[in-house]
């Protein structure tokens, strides 16, 4: 099967600090992958490099299909309403018909008027969300879009988030630092370690635990919990569903 | 603008006490009628400029000459700084002249102003213009300048091109330095007004002013000098509520 997004001997340096250095990463059509790491490990540079914002010194990354990007910030244009904003992203007469429905799924119809100095933190990242969605991208980079909430609202929001790639059947590349949130949403997760960035564990969510918030903290949960305590060093053995990437 | 009646007590305060102590000093004859007319005097100039006609045709002359001078300069201004506030080969080609020419007092214009142009009302708006023009070109290349790169970077996730990027993002953020560069320009085109209108003029409030000045009425300089007051301030309110109507979406205003 083709990969929905290929990354091969990417490298990223800024002055002297290698960010990322013959970094590879296969996205596969349809799954949800969450990249978890500290903060400054370069997460945001690799989705960066993946949408273009951000020009790599090296490699390769191939894009299969159209590109939506959430930030960690809504980021809405202050002088267009919550309904502008989200019409802002569409191109053509079809999209533009499609505002009213994405407004309708991030629950935002009753805000359509509103700017967004009006909104809360949850209602303009859900105006975010459903700018990038407007135009029905197949592949949607997610960095930390929930970071800025606060515990409830993120929930919440998880939920919608989870709901809405499930309906659309996107792929998803999330980056957080919250092994919940990532275990909540994701098919797959990638532990990143800093300077340069590389994969230092990887984990196959296991089905029942995936869009599951009851199941209690199983074998998998555990081990990736505890790899992840054991600050950025790599653990000596593969756990159950859990393998080391680059040992 | 609606402003609470005590700041406005409070705001009125400052002139009134003026007023009294200008009433005053000429009433109480400390002061000449020929160093500083009385209120009274002005009223009464006033009353007649209004019933000869004078007073519109001398107002209306200034302010077609700020209008003409202040529009001129904001379509230059939003042009040039459009361009240089978003290339940077046009800013390295532009800018060090602009700023250079902005360096000279712009008086020093005036007498190849009156060389080129002669001393009809061409020269008159391009003086004003001149003023006008830097308060609103600077802001305004500032304003672009400043835009928040993360709402560019949203444009750029969309694939927006530089001028739809231009378009749709840059020039909207920046129009609030743009507007605070026009109102700060428009009271710079009332400043070149009266600098333009005391070189030569047949009309026009700074023509009172020198004429004020040649035949010793001080009623009339004092009321060309209220007038000015009173346009300037005008002219001030207009340009807020303007800010205050396009502007309704930054987060220091009410909805
Ligand atoms: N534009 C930039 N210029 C210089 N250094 C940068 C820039 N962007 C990121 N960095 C550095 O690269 C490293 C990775 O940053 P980032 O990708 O934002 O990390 P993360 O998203 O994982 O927190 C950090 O050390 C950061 O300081
Ligand atoms: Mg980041």
């Amino acid at each position: 099967m083709r990969h929905a997004i290929e990354i091969d001997g990417l490298s990223k340096h800024y002055g002297p600090r290698a960010v990322l250095e013959r970094f590879e990463l296969f996205v596969e059509p349809g799954e949800t992958l969450a990249i978890l790491g500290a903060s400054g490990c370069g997460k945001s540079t690799l989705l960066r490099c993946i949408a273009g914002l951000v020009q790599p010194d090296a490699g390769t990354i191939a894009v299969r299909d159209e590109l939506g990007f959430v930030f960690q910030e809504p980021r809405l244009l202050p002088w267009l309403t919550v309904e502008r904003n989200v019409a802002f992203a569409a191109r053509s007469d079809v999209e533009r018909a499609r505002v009213k429905d994405v407004l309708e799924l991030v629950g935002l119809t009753p805000a359509a008027h509103l700017l967004p100095k009006q909104l809360s933190g949850g209602m303009a990242q859900r105006a975010a969300l459903a700018r990038t969605l407007v135009r029905n991208p197949k592949i949607l980079l997610l960095d930390e879009p929930l970071s800025a909430l606060d515990a409830l609202l993120r929930l919440e929001l998880q939920t919608s988030l989870a709901q809405i790639v499930r309906e659309t059947g996107s792929t998803a590349v999330l980056v957080t630092h919250d092994v919940q949130e990532a275990l909540y949403l994701a098919d797959r997760i990638v532990v990143l370690d800093g300077a340069p960035a590389r994969g230092v564990l990887e984990l196959d969510v296991p089905v029942p635990l995936r869009r599951s918030r009851t199941a209690d903290l199983t074998d998998e949960r555990i081990a990736l919990l505890a790899a992840l305590g054991i600050e950025g060093r790599v653990p000596k053995r593969s756990h159950r569903g859990l393998r080391v990437v680059a040992p | 603008m609606a402003k609470r009646p005590a700041a406005l007590a409070l705001s009125l305060a400052v002139p009134a006490g003026l007023l009294i102590a200008w009433f005053l000093a000429t009433s109480l004859g400390g002061v000449k009628t020929y160093q500083l007319a009385s209120p009274g005097d002005v009223a009464r100039e006033l009353g007649a400029l209004w019933s000869n006609g004078l007073l519109w045709r001398h107002l209306a002359a200034s302010i077609e000459r700020v209008l003409l001078g202040f529009g001129v300069a904001l379509a230059f201004a939003i042009v040039l700084a459009s361009l240089v506030g978003l290339s940077r080969p046009i800013e390295a080609a532009l800018d060090p002249t602009l700023q250079a020419i902005r360096s000279i007092p712009s008086l020093a214009w005036v007498p190849l102003l009156l060389l080129w142009l002669g001393i009809g009302e061409n020269a008159k708006v391009t003086l004003i213009a001149i003023g006008a023009f830097f308060p609103i070109y600077v802001n305004l290349v500032a304003g672009i300048r400043n835009v928040d790169r993360k709402l560019v970077e949203v444009g750029q996730v969309l694939g927006l091109g530089r001028f739809e990027l231009a378009r749709r993002v840059v020039l909207p953020a920046a129009l609030p330095s743009l507007l605070v560069g026009a109102r700060i320009g428009l009271t710079q085109a009332w400043l070149f007004l009266v600098a333009a209108e005391l070189l030569a003029s047949t009309r026009g409030l700074g023509f009172m002013l020198t004429e004020g000045q040649q035949i010793a009425r001080t009623d009339e300089i004092l009321t060309a000098i209220v007038l000015l007051a009173l346009c300037g301030k005008l002219s001030e309110s207009i340009m807020r509520g303007i800010e205050a109507r396009l502007l309704h979406w930054t987060d220091g205003l009410p909805a």
